[in-house]
């Protein structure tokens, strides 16, 4: 087995699933049902890719291994989601804080990986890109909606941004599989990755009339399978039927 | 003026007769108009609180093709709700008085909502039941008099056909897998079986709009023959299946050409309508709740709208 294709398609997948379970949550209890099927599609379309990467992985892993095995039969420290994606729907300033600092690197690392010299990936990354450039604006839309709309929503869209901000740093930071993925062709680069986060963030926070949050720390461990408290919760949610009726056909 | 009405009345009921739609815009008694009003938000609050006992499972679903076919159900339910509201709202009333009577108890939903979704077989018998039973109402209402609701119908009938299938097919892959599954498929079986019968409304000597219905043509068949239609498709079902009937009175009754069943417990038809089944507060409250704290959402989308309208109008 590529021991490193297969890490690294895992890091590919695990954002997208912890961030599209926290989206489902919200499935029948958005503020309004536009809003509430928009995210409920934007989950859908993140589980469609997560989808994409765990079949891949589980071919990579061969041994009869399935994406619902990567998907829901390991252990907390193995999932290598970033910690910003595990963070809970506090309110809709925090839902959309948190997909908007997401979509904003996923679509830069999606946008690069379509140049990767791993076909399938490439082809992964194709097409995922055009639901993400709609994720994106979506997220961007509604922090200037809500930046720019009443002294509440404004104050409640600041605070989630603040909040956030110790969260972003993590999404920059790479890991050994990473490097050698951008080494030899197939990954990103993180520097172009960091470059266009801030240009896009720092544009739209500046029309939304929001402070850009100064922050020089940052929030890591998911990468490494060190997560926050939250996480567990949600494995125990996601994983229950899998553990409480092993080795069955669905 | 008695008599104009008088002649309104009986052109629009010929209209109706001689098969055309009646348009948000054209004459309409204020008793059809209302009735509508009632009937369609009605079934729009259905789609809406129906989100909920399946929406509790997305997050449980047991793998991934089952988690995403879920989340996408759930999501077109909320899509359903948003077609009847479009459509209830050319008849005069606003999705927020709607959505008011929704939550001060006004305006009703179907009572199945208001039992509880406790396993993941309940997803495999709510679409193959709920649905199923939800479908041969619908079918009819894609020939109502209404022409946006009709028009509504048609869509929806199409996304709930498929739903059903998928809600049989979670039941087959359960009757086809270990006993312990099978024994999941058959409990929520006989759990969903005597709510979904109910789904059809009172019997017909105690259904007061019936016969209004049937000339307005919201109803084409009383719910006593749609109960019957129901429990003759889906007996051969259950036994296709390989799963118990949950009723064991049902008979093949070969002089009437139909099935035979037993008594249905009206007194809980009954209580759960009038607001006391096993999760009516729930319901309710999850979409009160929902509604309350969008409060300030809504008013910021207004609030930047507003704002970038004056902009456009500055320029």
């Amino acid at each position: 087995m590529n021991k490193s294709l297969y890490d690294y398609l895992i890091l590919l997948g695990d954002s997208p699933l912890i961030l599209g379970h926290r989206l489902s949550e919200l499935c029948g209890h958005g503020p309004n049902l536009e809003t509430d099927i928009a995210l409920s599609n934007i989950a859908l379309d993140l589980f469609g890719q997560v989808r994409n990467w765990y079949q891949y992985a589980a071919e990579v892993h061969g041994e009869g291994k399935t994406e619902d095995d990567i998907a829901f039969l390991r252990y907390e420290h193995e999932y290598r989601n970033v910690v910003l994606t595990e963070q809970p729907n506090k309110d809709f300033a925090w839902v959309i804080a948190r997909q908007f600092y997401f979509d904003a690197w996923h679509f830069s690392l999606l946008s690069q990986l379509t140049e990767s010299r791993d076909e399938r990936i490439s082809a992964i990354a194709a097409k995922s890109i055009k639901e993400v450039t709609y994720h994106r604006r979506f997220s961007s839309e509604w922090v200037k909606r809500l930046g720019d709309g009443t002294e509440e929503s404004h104050i409640r869209m600041q605070n989630a941004i603040a909040h956030f901000a110790m969260y972003k740093g993590e999404l920059f930071e790479e890991t050994n599989v990473e490097k050698e993925m951008f080494a030899s062709g197939t990954g990103a680069d993180f520097k172009v990755l960091k470059t266009q986060f801030d240009s896009f963030t720092n544009e739209v926070l500046n029309d939304a009339g929001l402070e850009i949050p100064q922050i020089d720390w940052t929030q890591r461990g998911g990468k490494q399978g060190v997560h926050s408290e939250h996480l567990g919760y949600i494995l125990t949610d996601l994983q229950y039927m899998q553990r409480a009726y092993p080795g069955m056909q669905w | 003026m008695e008599i104009d009405i008088n002649r309104l009345d009986l052109e629009f009921q010929a209209k109706i007769d001689s098969g055309k739609t009646i348009e948000p815009k054209d004459w309409m008694p204020e008793k059809y108009r209302k009735t509508h009003i009632r009937q369609i938000s009605q079934h729009a609050h259905s789609e809406i609180v129906g989100m909920l006992p399946e929406g509790n499972w997305i997050t449980r679903a047991p793998s991934m093709r089952r988690k995403v076919t879920l989340l996408a159900k759930v999501q077109d339910e909320g899509g359903h709700g948003l077609y009847l509201y479009s459509a209830c709202e050319t008849l005069g009333i606003s999705r927020d008085e709607l959505f008011e009577q929704l939550h001060s108890g006004k305006a009703k939903y179907s009572s199945i909502f208001n039992y509880p979704a406790v396993t993941w077989a309940d997803m495999g018998a709510v679409g193959w039941l709920v649905d199923g039973a939800a479908i041969m109402n619908q079918v009819m209402l894609t020939r109502t008099s209404f022409g946006p609701y009709a028009r509504a119908m048609v869509r929806i009938c199409k996304e709930e056909s498929f739903h059903q299938r998928q809600g049989f097919e979670i039941m087959l892959s359960l009757c086809n897998g270990t006993a312990v599954q099978k024994h999941m498929a058959q409990e929520s079986l006989n759990r969903w079986w005597w709510p979904s019968l109910m789904m059809f409304g009172p019997r017909d000597e105690e259904s007061t709009h019936t016969e209004q219905a049937i000339k307005w043509k919201i109803k084409l068949k009383t719910n006593d023959e749609l109960r019957q239609q129901f429990v003759d498709q889906t007996v051969p079902q259950i036994e296709l299946l390989g799963l118990e009937l949950p009723d064991p009175a049902i008979k093949w009754n070969e002089e009437r050409g139909h099935y035979d069943f037993g008594a249905i417990d009206w007194d809980e038809f009954w209580r759960v309508v009038g607001g006391n089944g096993p999760c009516n507060r729930e319901r309710l409250s999850a979409r009160k709740e929902a509604w309350e704290k969008g409060a300030w959402v809504r008013e910021a989308a207004l609030a930047y709208a507003e704002k970038q309208e004056s902009l456009r109008e500055a320029v």
